[in-house]
């Protein structure tokens, strides 16, 4: 990437990446969820600068009439891609026709790929299903799908997950919707240095901007999140910030943070210093 | 009549129906886009929607895009 210092305060800077065969100029792959109304979507999607979104398959209202969800992003002043996923599915056989049914639909081989492990208790984890997790992946993948899988933090699921050929590993920050930020970004790191071959995005937990920025300081490609946006007192301008941060956390990552010190080392020189 | 399962709903529907005369009888436009259907576990592509019969006890899903995240 650019030095720092040969880019303007004012631009943004050049930095494309390459996911499930799209490039991409965000860093940003944001939910359409939960939003107060299609309209703070959409300005959602317009203040984070994402390229990809996220969207559920799910059964068509047959009495309905409104603005569907795709007339809606078809309003967006940039081309979005969209990241059909497989919510709430339990077993990789449901999964697995989920994906089918959105690749007919949305007429795309993408697929964010979540098998969930609870057990329908009240005290949900949203915690992914690490054997069907890998065991769909593999049939997807077999079958042509570019698969973002979601994943715990574990460097051995995620590490299969990239060995099973997907096109992304999706480790999360902290439980769906739960705003905690990185709660163990030592094991987020590790994977990070452990797969350096495959697109790494934090999927979930982000609370706030900043979350973001760590996570792009740990060398991570992308940032997944929905709730820390649309829940949030004014959409938008959350989304903005996401999309501000993103930017600083890869800037700073590229440019190389200083080592941590248990003592303090002055900045400012001795020499000279009246009174030596 | 033929009783198939629409959309997780038991569902009486006239007799020979096919996939596509089916969404046209529950007032769907089958050109509309942004639509994938499955009968039992197999999704029927669009193109072989007005060839595929749908018969008595078929569960038929009819999916779109939703919000999601």
């Amino acid at each position: 990437m650019t030095g720092p210092d040969l880019i303007p305060a004012s631009a943004a800077p050049a930095d494309p990446w390459t996911v499930g065969g799209v490039t991409l100029q965000s860093r940003i792959l944001l939910g359409t969820s939960r939003y107060p109304s299609l309209q703070s979507l959409l300005d959602s999607v317009d203040a984070s600068g994402t390229e990809m979104v996220t969207v559920a398959v799910r059964r068509i209202d047959l009495a309905g009439d409104g603005e569907s969800l795709l007339d809606a992003l078809r309003r967006s002043p940039r081309p979005l891609h969209l990241l059909p996923n497989t919510a709430g599915c339990l077993t990789a056989r449901e999964a697995i026709l989920t994906a089918q049914l959105a690749r007919e639909a949305l007429d795309t081989n993408l697929i964010k790929l979540e098998v969930i492990g609870d057990d329908g208790s009240r005290r949900p984890t949203l915690y992914p299903d690490a054997v069907e997790l890998l065991r769909a992946a593999g049939e997807l993948v077999a079958d042509g799908f570019e698969v973002f899988a979601y994943c715990g933090d574990d460097p051995v699921t995620a590490r299969k997950l990239r060995d099973a050929g997907c096109a992304a590993v999706m480790p999360l920050a902290a439980p769906i919707g739960s705003g905690m930020g990185l709660v163990n970004p030592y094991a987020l790191a590790l994977i990070r240095d452990l797969l350096l071959d495959v697109p790494l995005v934090v999927d979930a937990g982000l609370g706030t901007a900043s979350d973001a920025a760590q996570a792009m300081e740990l060398g991570y490609d992308g940032v997944l999140l929905n709730t820390a946006v649309s829940g949030a007192q004014h959409p938008a301008a959350m989304a903005r910030a996401f999309g501000l941060a993103t930017r600083a956390g890869r800037l700073a990552w590229g440019a190389g943070r200083i080592p941590t010190r248990t003592f303090a080392t002055a900045s400012t020189p001795d020499t000279g210093r009246i009174g030596t | 009549m033929a009783r198939i399962v629409l959309n997780g709903a038991p569902r009486d529907v006239p007799d020979g129906l096919t996939v596509e005369a089916l969404l046209q009888h529950v007032g769907r436009d089958p050109a509309m886009p942004g639509v994938a259907v499955a009968v039992g576990d197999r999704v029927v592509r669009r193109t072989e929607w007005p060839a595929t019969p749908v018969a008595e006890g078929d569960r038929v899903e009819v999916i779109t895009a939703a919000q999601g995240g």
